[in-house]
């Protein structure tokens, strides 16, 4: 379902990524490691639609449809989700209204019709109680006094009102202790289907003791240079980048 | 009618600005310029006691004499007093006995402007008193006020009616010698509204006005008096929207409001006067004088703003605090956009002991626009343990707008307390994409983003405005991103 393709991308002319070539199919959790300076957080900027980069070569396809001339929002309208590795405050916008603006216009989009406040409620009431984040949460304005595990709690509760197909995770353990990390991750574990991917990226092996990939693939230097299953997570745990980074 | 149909073009063409059209009406109207003859021909039409026509006339010959004021961060042109016309109303064999005898036509514009005017279609709890140009055409709801024992009509209405309300009260929190906008005002003032609520009695419903520039080259001289007895309680609305035009039109408006002992008036305004286009053509000049004092013990007076219209905005409602224990409060929202520039805010006068104000001011600047903050907050040596809090935020939305603060504070008296907080933020680049990431786009995350902004102050409008104040948030954005 999520194709990249010979992806070389540059920022202020400085080279980045050098050949990604990656391919997800429906129901797959790949996760990308990496030392710092990979290309790791602009591959997922890059797949979302941020601007500010330049692709030279290469082609992302989304159910077998080039997503390079897409905005951001038609991506998100599309099926893709971006969990931030530093989720954004906004003053004065509780999460409630927050979500159903989200909701609402991705609905649009798709020409879906558009929930009322009742059933927008109802629902989120219904992922609220699954994901267990505290209702008092969602009156708040948008991660404004959260901490970084709430922030990222909410991060999760986002993607599950938003049922993406293709869920990107970018440093999703950054700054969590290890029950935040737990309880990020039994959410995402929670919403893993036979039709929904995900591609998480972090620096650390240990996320992964709590969500299990499929597949995990290094990337260095601007290129996948490794792949493997579960246990290259623990390889690279043991010895590190080095390796990859001389080469 | 050639400049209707002009108009309507425009309309088509820009498809921005709902509220721009014209309504066509023969008028009956004052040769142009500005005389003496124009004060008496104004007083005449409006067939008023002599002590007005006086009034009027002593006001006239001070603003001949008057200076401009200059201490505004605005620019523009020098005003062509004599290019004008001062008066200007519907044509009407006789005045209205109700709705049905009113001008149809009229009452399309109200409908297309979305104000619900007759009754069976009025917002429950709402009384609309409607400013056509100059002469009030309908007043609605009046019988229920009128078993509350409150008097809402036009200014015209009142001087007839209730002579000795308007003798004490008119000009006594802005006198004619003011400024030389209220002074303008004072001699040439055609309509506006009268409210009295009389002592212990809270207004049924809430107060609405909207007021209406319909005629080319018109100025808006509408003034407004608001008395709240002892313990009485009134909220009063004023919406205003004018055609779109190539023409500079002047409104100077007097706004006063006089709370006595225990009394309670809330003022809220929503203000999108036409703000010209993208280039500065166009566009009202909005110079206004609004002032309000807490004359009598524990008595209060609230302003809330949102202000999203007019070329130039020269604003500042303003709370006399005399009544011991008195409190004031202004809420502001001002945006502008394009080639628009407002110097506006407020001023609180610290006189009785235990007096509180609160100042909650956001400024969001996008386009070309140029906004200045500008309070002051002043505690007289009698005004022992005054408090103030003011706090105003500023919001830029792009590289080539402006936004200044100019707090004044003139403390004397020792035991005041006085704070005062200031931010300035952009919108980022981060708090955009994390949006459209969500599939909100640029347009809608720019609205939400600055209505999150403004909550602090949107939460003060009624109820049934606020949702309107928040698409109007929006409509005046467009087009400042991307």
């Amino acid at each position: 379902m999520i194709e990249i393709k010979n992806l070389h991308a540059e920022v202020e002319g400085k080279k980045i990524l050098k050949g990604v070539n990656l391919t997800i199919n429906s129901g797959e959790v790949h996760a990308i490691m990496g030392p710092n300076g990979a290309g790791k957080s602009t591959l997922s900027y890059i797949i979302s639609g941020r601007e500010g980069y330049n692709i030279t070569k290469g082609d992302i396809l989304f159910d077998g449809i080039s997503m390079l001339d897409m905005l951001p929002e038609e991506r998100a309208a599309a099926g893709l989700f971006l969990a931030f590795q530093y989720p954004v405050e906004i003053a004065g916008v509780h999460m409630t209204n927050f979500l159903k603006a989200a909701v609402n216009s991705i609905r649009k989009m798709r020409k879906e019709e558009e929930l009322d406040a009742l059933s927008f409620l109802k629902l989120m009431k219904e992922k609220v109680k699954k994901l267990g984040v505290k209702e008092e949460m969602l009156k708040r304005p948008l991660n404004v006094d959260c901490s970084g595990g709430e922030k990222k709690r909410n991060e999760i509760l986002q993607m599950a009102m938003l049922e993406p197909k293709f869920a990107v995770l970018d440093e999703t353990d950054s700054g969590l202790d290890i029950d935040a990390l737990k309880i990020v991750a039994n959410g995402v574990n929670s919403l893993r289907s036979p039709e929904r991917s995900f591609l998480v990226i972090t620096h650390y092996q240990r996320l992964l003791d709590y969500i299990i990939p499929d597949y995990v693939h290094v990337l260095s230097n601007g290129k996948i240079v490794k792949s493997g299953d579960a246990n290259l997570a623990k390889e690279l745990e043991e010895n590190g980048y080095a390796e990859f980074e001389a080469a | 009618m050639a400049v209707k149909k002009e108009t309507i073009e425009q309309i088509e063409k820009l498809g921005k600005y709902d509220a721009g059209f014209v309504t066509d009406i023969e008028s009956d109207k004052a040769p142009k310029g500005l005389n003496e003859d124009i004060v008496r021909f104004i007083s005449k039409k409006k067939n008023e006691p002599e002590w007005m026509l006086e009034a009027r006339l002593k006001a006239f010959k001070c603003w001949e004499k008057m200076p401009e004021p200059e201490w505004a961060n605005v620019d523009f042109p020098k005003i062509d007093y004599q290019d004008a016309y001062y008066y200007s109303a519907p044509k009407m064999e006789n005045p209205p006995k109700s709705l049905d005898e009113v001008d149809p036509k009229l009452l399309e514009t109200y409908e297309k402007l979305g104000i619900p005017l007759r009754e069976r279609e009025i917002l429950a709890g709402v009384a609309v008193d409607a400013v056509f140009d100059s002469v009030s055409v309908a007043t609605t709801y009046k019988d229920t006020l009128k078993k509350a024992g409150v008097i809402f009509c036009s200014i015209s209405e009142a001087i007839q009616e209730y002579p000795e309300l308007i003798k004490k009260y008119m000009g006594s929190v802005v006198p004619y010698h003011d400024n030389k906008h209220a002074c303008l005002n004072a001699a040439i003032f055609t309509d506006g509204s009268f409210v009295y609520v009389p002592e212990n009695t809270k207004c049924p419903m809430e107060l609405s006005t909207y007021f209406r520039i319909n005629e080319l080259n018109t100025g808006q001289f509408e003034r407004t008096l608001i008395i709240a007895d002892k313990g009485a309680y009134v909220s009063y609305l004023e919406g205003c929207t004018a055609p779109m035009r190539d023409e500079r039109q002047l409104h100077a408006a007097v706004v006063e409001l006089i709370a006595h002992d225990d009394a309670e008036i809330k003022y809220s305004t929503v203000q999108n006067w036409y703000p010209g286009d993208e280039t500065g053509k166009g566009g009202i000049y909005n110079f206004v004088t609004k002032r309000g004092i807490c004359e009598g013990r524990n008595s209060k007076i609230s302003w809330t703003q949102i202000e999203t219209g007019s070329a130039i905005t020269w604003k500042y409602p303003s709370c006399i605090l005399k009544g011991d224990n008195s409190s004031g409060e202004f809420y502001s929202v001002a945006i502008t956009n394009n080639m628009q520039q407002a110097d506006t805010g407020t001023k609180m006068i610290h006189i009785g002991e235990n007096t509180k104000s609160r100042i909650i001011s956001k400024g969001i600047s996008a386009g070309k626009s140029n906004q200045t903050y500008r309070g002051l907050v002043k505690i007289l040596p009698g005004a022992k343990k005054a408090r103030n809090y003011t706090q105003c935020d500023s919001l830029l939305i792009g590289k080539q707008c402006g936004a200044h603060t100019i707090p004044y504070i003139e403390n004397r008296n020792n035991t005041a307390q006085i704070e005062h907080e200031a931010t300035t933020s952009k919108i980022s680049e981060d708090n955009l994409f994390y949006c459209r990431q969500r599939g909100i786009n640029e347009e809608e995350a720019v609205a939400l983003i600055v209505n999150g902004f403004c909550r602090d102050v949107m939460q003060h409008l009624p109820m049934e405005f606020a949702v309107e104040a928040q698409s109007l948030v929006k409509v005046s954005l467009e087009g400042s991103v991307g």
